[in-house]
């Protein structure tokens, strides 16, 4: 409200007699829905089909720069009102920290899954003809050692603040292997990157939806499938004295925002509890952004024209 | 390691035995100490029990949580009162963003309706070079044009007109801040010494350590990220006022007294202007540090260049990181050379410039450019089209940068890894092994000793607590893990700047080359070439190490060629007379002589490198960075600010040690 009559001011002192147009149409609210962007493909394109969406709805909607885990201070105090992707496997800590304080809200899942898993090259498996059955990456130590860690394989894992218990799952399936934690995910890819141009053995963590997967040839290693039970319970599984003996859990991308938007703007709150697309679909945009180096802008106007009808059942009627 | 290495450097005439054998003798028990740490200490002493530690953490996060949501003033809240702040700062930014960057438009957000375009391109352009012309002549003229055309040339005109936007507030109310604050040391030794310590955190503890309590008092967005630059930019700039003010000469303050100035008089008439000159010096670091923090500023919403330089390292596209990265670094050394020749044309003097101007006067050029800027900003009005640059005019060498990374890395990077194995195992991981075995009530007793020898009771009590600090709060394995790699990377920026730094400073046309290099190095952002340096060495610390020497060996070298170069003449030619060849001039009198600034240099290498610490942590090393990178991620306000405030204990340690063995080593020369 501040900003807005700020601008008035400034405005009206430079120009006079300019007319305010009326909105659109009819919305709650005329101050502006701010929707957060982060630094990665995907969350710029679902947060860009959800802020046209709204806007093609008579909302007002600004894009803001923001870090995925900063924004939470801004999404706690207003600043900011909606975030469009919050993985249950990066973000789940924060989300919770901010529904518990009262002030986000978890608008509901965006039908998006988020898969993680150890993963290797195409290559990898003309060396390791065992893959990608776990078991087989023990007699494959060797290939997968550097200097550091030899005779042990190295494996690339994330961010320590993403978590995933990989120490405890090298341990648990008696894995030949060392964890080493990349800092972000773009020194991650970097050191894939470039492995994958010299088709140097690499075994690491990869996420999806993500560009890399596509990109890149490979395949996600088959540990034994993730149970609740196999994190908590140590019998579970094939180590009977340790939990954490199986792969990685998949977790649903989540929709937040800050918990006024119920009711400063009801209408675009059932809008966004609405949105929903897959993992496949999502993957397509993004290696036509990414891989094809079609703009973001123009990857989401066409989704939106193909995709009428879908983004017309979201608004309330 | 610095102060045997200083110790080394003390004539040995001059020590008695005892003193003679002390360092000996720490050495010779760290050595034991660290073989078997276990047989001499009792356990409490090696590791510190887990009851011992102070949740310090917690009461900090109690603390801030009470500030944020409920402290108040009776009339109106803490909140309410930083928002206010907020609104009043983002005033001015509203405006330089409006001018350069979106226009200026009725509403907000996308029902905004344009009413003015913002400042075409071509304005600013012409902006740019009359001033550069006015200031510096025709070289500064050219440097501008050419800065200006690469932004243009490269796509990166929008994004940089949003940085510049931010820029032209921060700095000014950095250089504002400071100097008002500079002025209020001057007038107060008491204020002064309260201020001093403020300082030493504002320009140690990492932006990330209290960047969430930032936001939630300023709310998200450009205000907070400028708040958070001021914040970074602002201490250079008193501590070079205080400075300055001092350096002008007694008889300018006395005629002050005699003519009865009042205090404002004496402050804004003669005491400002007559240290105008060293007043600009602290304008330029403002300018430096302010750019410096674009990459963070854009991760809370302030946008530009450093937004682009994220976006397009997430994707892996090194070559366009690298120009938006190219493109803060231009701006830099343009605001940076701009402002130099303001220094040097205020050196001159008024009436100088007056009598020199030539054809047009002062007042009657800006007048003019003015003019013919409002006219071009009124084409830009009847026909926008003009005032977008033609898209087939622009280029870009991404792709080329792509490749040749890829042509290192395919062709060399069995090479590079045996190089880097070959570090890492015969240097990094023992030091690491070493730090870590230490028992830390050794640490703190070897710390202590040296803060006695170099600097007496109060510098020993100072070093401890600091010590105790870290071990306290129950952090010291990280804060050893940083010891380690700021350690070794500063060695080894020393051993590779210090030679480079005597080099230069008798060959002026290499001191050109290595000025613009080390420019670069220094306002370039890290993350730009972090992830090539991570495709050719892996995540890990000798990645990190890399990163750090890059961008530390800066000051190492700067200090050093003005050291060696600022020798008193009469002594070199002394030198000269008694036949000394080239290499005695060097090593029996400039370099002892450069000594202690030298070791200045040193220290500001240290104080980069734990700056560094944050970046690093984005390369995956378990140190303090580390632990205030966690602390954001899981909003921690605490852990975050006492991880802080642990890497400005190591800062203010090495610094008041490196300082009290500056000071010593003056005194020992004579130079004092």
């Amino acid at each position: 409200m501040v900003t807005h009559l700020k601008r008035l001011l400034l405005t009206s002192i430079l120009v006079l007699g300019t007319a305010v147009p009326a909105a659109q149409a009819k919305v709650e609210s005329n101050d502006p829905i701010k929707v957060t962007l982060h630094d990665w493909t995907g969350q710029l394109i679902s947060a860009r089909i959800m802020g046209e969406v709204l806007k093609k709805a008579g909302y007002n909607v600004d894009y803001v720069q923001a870090d995925y885990l900063a924004q939470f201070a801004g999404l706690k105090t207003g600043d900011l009102h909606l975030a469009m992707e919050i993985w249950a496997t990066t973000g789940q800590e924060a989300l919770d920290e901010g529904v518990k304080s009262g002030k986000v809200e978890n608008l509901g899942e965006t039908g998006m899954m988020a898969i993680e898993e150890w993963w290797y090259p195409a290559y990898m498996k003309e060396k390791c003809p065992g893959l990608p059955d776990w078991k087989a990456f023990n007699a494959c130590a060797k290939e997968f050692a550097t200097p550091e860690t030899a005779p042990k394989g190295r494996y690339l894992g994330g961010p320590v603040t993403w978590g995933g218990f990989d120490e405890e799952r090298v341990k648990a399936l008696g894995l030949d292997y060392e964890v080493v934690h990349a800092g972000t995910d773009a020194a991650l890819f970097a050191e894939l990157q470039s492995a994958y141009d010299r088709k140097a053995p690499i075994v690491l963590w990869i996420y999806a939806p993500h560009w890399a997967p596509i990109k890149f040839k490979g395949e996600w290693v088959k540990f034994p499938a993730y149970e609740p039970a196999c994190y908590t319970d140590p019998k579970w599984g094939s180590n009977p004295d340790l939990a954490y003996d199986c792969g990685k859990p998949r977790g649903p991308i989540w929709k937040a925002g800050w918990s006024g938007l119920k009711d400063k703007w009801p209408g675009a709150y059932s809008a966004i509890k609405s949105f929903k697309i897959d993992n496949d679909e999502m993957g397509a945009l993004v290696s036509r952004v990414d891989l094809d180096g079609e703009k973001v802008e123009a990857v989401v106007d066409d989704w939106l024209a193909k995709n009428e009808a879908r983004w017309k059942g979201w608004l309330p009627k | 390691m610095t102060i045997d290495a200083l110790e080394a450097r003390r004539p040995p005439a001059s020590r008695s035995a005892a003193s003679a054998l002390l360092w000996p003798a720490v050495l010779a028990a760290t050595a034991i100490l660290s073989l078997a740490p276990g047989s001499f200490l009792p356990d409490w002493a090696v590791r510190l029990p887990a009851g011992w530690k102070l949740p310090i953490a917690g009461y900090i996060s109690v603390f801030m949580a009470w500030l944020v949501d409920q402290a108040s003033f009776g009339l109106f809240t803490f909140r309410e009162l930083t928002r206010g702040v907020a609104w009043l700062l983002d005033w001015p930014l509203g405006l330089a963003k409006a001018m350069l960057v979106s226009g200026f438009a009725i509403g907000q957000g996308s029902q905004a309706v344009p009413i003015a375009p913002p400042l075409p391109w071509y304005a600013v352009f012409m902006l740019g070079v009359a001033l550069g012309w006015r200031l510096g002549g025709r070289p500064l003229a050219l440097l501008v044009a050419g800065g200006l055309a690469y932004l243009l040339i490269f796509g990166q005109w929008a994004s940089a007109m949003t940085t510049l936007a931010s820029v032209l507030v921060a700095a000014p109310l950095g250089a504002a801040g400071g100097l008002l604050l500079g002025i209020l040391c001057y007038r107060s030794p008491r204020f002064e010494r309260a201020l001093s310590p403020l300082l030493d955190l504002a320009q140690t503890v990492p932006v990330f350590a209290y960047l969430v309590p930032i936001l939630f008092l300023f709310g998200f967005g450009p205000v907070s990220a400028m708040i958070a630059t001021i914040l970074y930019a602002l201490p250079p700039m008193v501590r070079v006022a205080v400075v300055a003010f001092r350096a002008v000469p007694e008889e300018i303050v006395v005629l002050g007294r005699m003519t009865g100035c009042t205090r404002h008089q004496f402050t804004w008439k003669m005491l400002v202007p007559s240290a105008r000159a060293g007043l600009m010096v602290g304008v330029n670091q403002v300018i430096m540090l302010t750019l410096n923090m674009v990459i963070i500023a854009s991760m809370i919403g302030a946008g530009g260049l450093g937004y682009d330089v994220l976006t397009a390292l997430r994707r892996l596209d090194i070559g366009r990181g690298l120009e938006a990265g190219l493109a803060i670094t231009v701006l830099a050394i343009l605001l940076d050379r701009l402002a130099q020749a303001m220094a040097r044309q205020s050196e001159r003097g008024r009436v100088h410039r007056k009598e020199g101007a030539g054809r047009l006067t002062g007042r009657r050029f800006w007048l003019l450019v003015l003019a013919l800027a409002a006219a071009l900003w009124a084409a830009a009005f009847l026909a926008p089209p003009l005032a977008v640059f033609p898209a087939e005019w622009q280029l870009s060498t991404a792709s080329y940068w792509e490749a040749m990374v890829r042509w290192i890395n395919v062709n060399f990077f069995d090479a590079l890894d045996a190089f880097k194995s070959f570090v890492l195992l015969n240097l990094l991981v023992p030091v690491r092994r070493f730090m870590l075995g230490l028992p830390w009530l050794w640490v703190v007793v070897v710390v202590m000793l040296a803060g006695w020898r170099l600097g007496g009771l109060r510098l020993t009590v100072r070093v401890a607590l600091a010590t105790l600090f870290i071990a306290l709060v129950g952090l010291w394995e990280p804060a050893m893990l940083t010891l380690y790699l700021c350690g070794v990377s500063v060695l080894v920026a020393a051993a590779i700047g210090i030679p480079i730094g005597i080099a230069c400073a008798t060959h002026r046309r290499l001191w050109k080359v290595v000025e613009i290099v080390i420019d670069t190095l220094q306002t370039l952002p890290s993350f730009v070439y972090l992830i090539p340096i991570v495709m050719l060495f892996r995540v890990g610390d000798f990645t990190a190490m890399i990163a750090i020497v890059l961008y530390a060996v800066a000051p190492a070298i700067r200090y050093t060629a003005h050291g060696v170069q600022g020798t008193a003449p009469e002594l070199i030619e002394a030198g000269i007379a008694n036949g000394c060849t080239r290499g005695q001039l060097l090593s029996r009198i400039r370099l002892p002589l450069a000594a202690p600034q030298i070791l200045l240099g040193l220290n500001q290498t240290i104080m980069l490198a734990l700056s560094m610490l944050v970046i690093t942590a984005l390369v995956g090393t378990r140190d303090l960075g580390q632990e205030v990178y966690i602390a954001l991620t899981k909003a921690d306000v605490g852990r975050g600010i006492v991880a802080g405030l642990c890497v400005a204990a190591i800062a203010i340690i090495a610094d008041r040690l490196i300082g009290a063995g500056a000071q010593r080593l003056k005194n020992r020369l004579g130079l004092a």
